[in-house]
């Protein structure tokens, strides 16, 4: 009973094992190829939305290594959030024209490209030299079989200070874009017959207020 | 054969790559930021893997923090971006060159 309940986990675990070899030849270099055409298109927009399907493989990866509460908040905030933040300025800046692709400063093209592979060369002797090898622990166990729960337990014990500073940041952060978009407002209502003679003055005046 | 650790490790090595490659290619301001987004999420690829490599919670709790100073970054930078939109009606980072010498 025993056997063959240990061969039916061995088989079960090794279903899984293959179906995580197979989402992980087909992501994996999907994520490369959508990062790699994300850098290389000259449309912005397209560059965001190969951007999307790059988090998407990303958050699949997530759910192999067994974060599942990184999973959905890499969908909720990455895919989600910050994806649409990007589109919608982008719709506002009105950037349908393609990119600019001269150089303006000598030879960064292949400087860029000399610097890229040098780092790539570093990252993979590093990797390759001292191999992180092991097939890695099950943080079913570890996590106590709640991956949300663990992790939740953590962020309001350990962590809980740096939780609430990033807390404070949020709100820093959100402040900040608000002032920004603000202050060109009421620029842009002050402007106008005298926008010349005023702006300097407008605009020294409303630097005082921000600090 | 079977998925290591270690393969998430080379692909978030590649990512971050590819991002610096962005970065250090494209001139538009939202493409960088993209580019930027793509380099913290491979870190924080990284630090899964390493999570589930050593067994260890704390590699995910900080791919979490990763995540809200990423969504702060990019709600700021977008802001300034927008600003300067409206100043140089541009997104060129190479057209920002008043600190030029």
């Amino acid at each position: 009973m025993t056997a063959l309940h240990a061969g039916t986990v061995l088989a079960a675990t090794t279903s899984a094992q293959r179906a995580e070899l197979i989402f992980f030849i087909v992501l994996a270099p999907l994520s490369v190829v959508t990062a790699l055409g994300m850098v290389l298109n000259r449309h912005a927009v397209y560059s965001a939305l190969l951007l999307v399907v790059n988090f998407f493989c990303l958050a699949a990866f997530y759910v192999f290594l067994q974060a599942q509460f990184l999973a959905a908040v890499q969908v909720i905030v990455y895919a989600g959030a910050v994806m649409v933040l990007f589109l919608f300025v982008l719709m506002l800046l009105g950037i349908s024209r393609e990119d600019v692709l001269r150089e303006t400063i000598r030879g960064q093209r292949p400087a860029a490209a000399i610097l890229v592979v040098l780092l790539l060369a570093g990252t993979m002797w590093a990797l390759f030299a001292h191999p992180f090898s092991g097939p890695g622990v099950d943080l079913t166990r570890v996590a106590n079989n709640d991956n949300v729960r663990a992790i939740g337990q953590l962020l309001f014990t350990r962590y809980v200070f740096a939780f609430e500073t990033t807390g404070l940041l949020l709100v820093v952060a959100a402040v900040g874009a608000l002032v920004l978009a603000k202050r060109h407002m009421r620029a842009r209502a002050r402007g106008g017959a005298t926008r010349e003679a005023a702006a300097p003055q407008g605009a020294a005046r409303e630097e005082e207020p921000v600090p | 054969m079977k998925v290591e650790p270690s393969w998430y490790l080379v692909l978030s090595a590649l990512l971050f790559t590819i991002g610096v490659a962005g970065v250090l290619i494209r001139r538009n301001a939202i493409v960088l930021f993209m580019c930027v987004e793509l380099m913290l999420n491979s870190v924080n690829l990284s630090f899964i893997a390493f999570s589930k490599l050593n067994g260890d919670l704390n590699g995910q709790i900080l791919s979490f923090f990763v995540m809200v100073v990423a969504a702060a970054e990019v709600v700021v930078g977008l802001g300034i971006l927008v600003a300067i939109f409206r100043k140089r009606s541009s997104t060129s980072v190479d057209d920002v060159n008043l600190l030029k010498g």
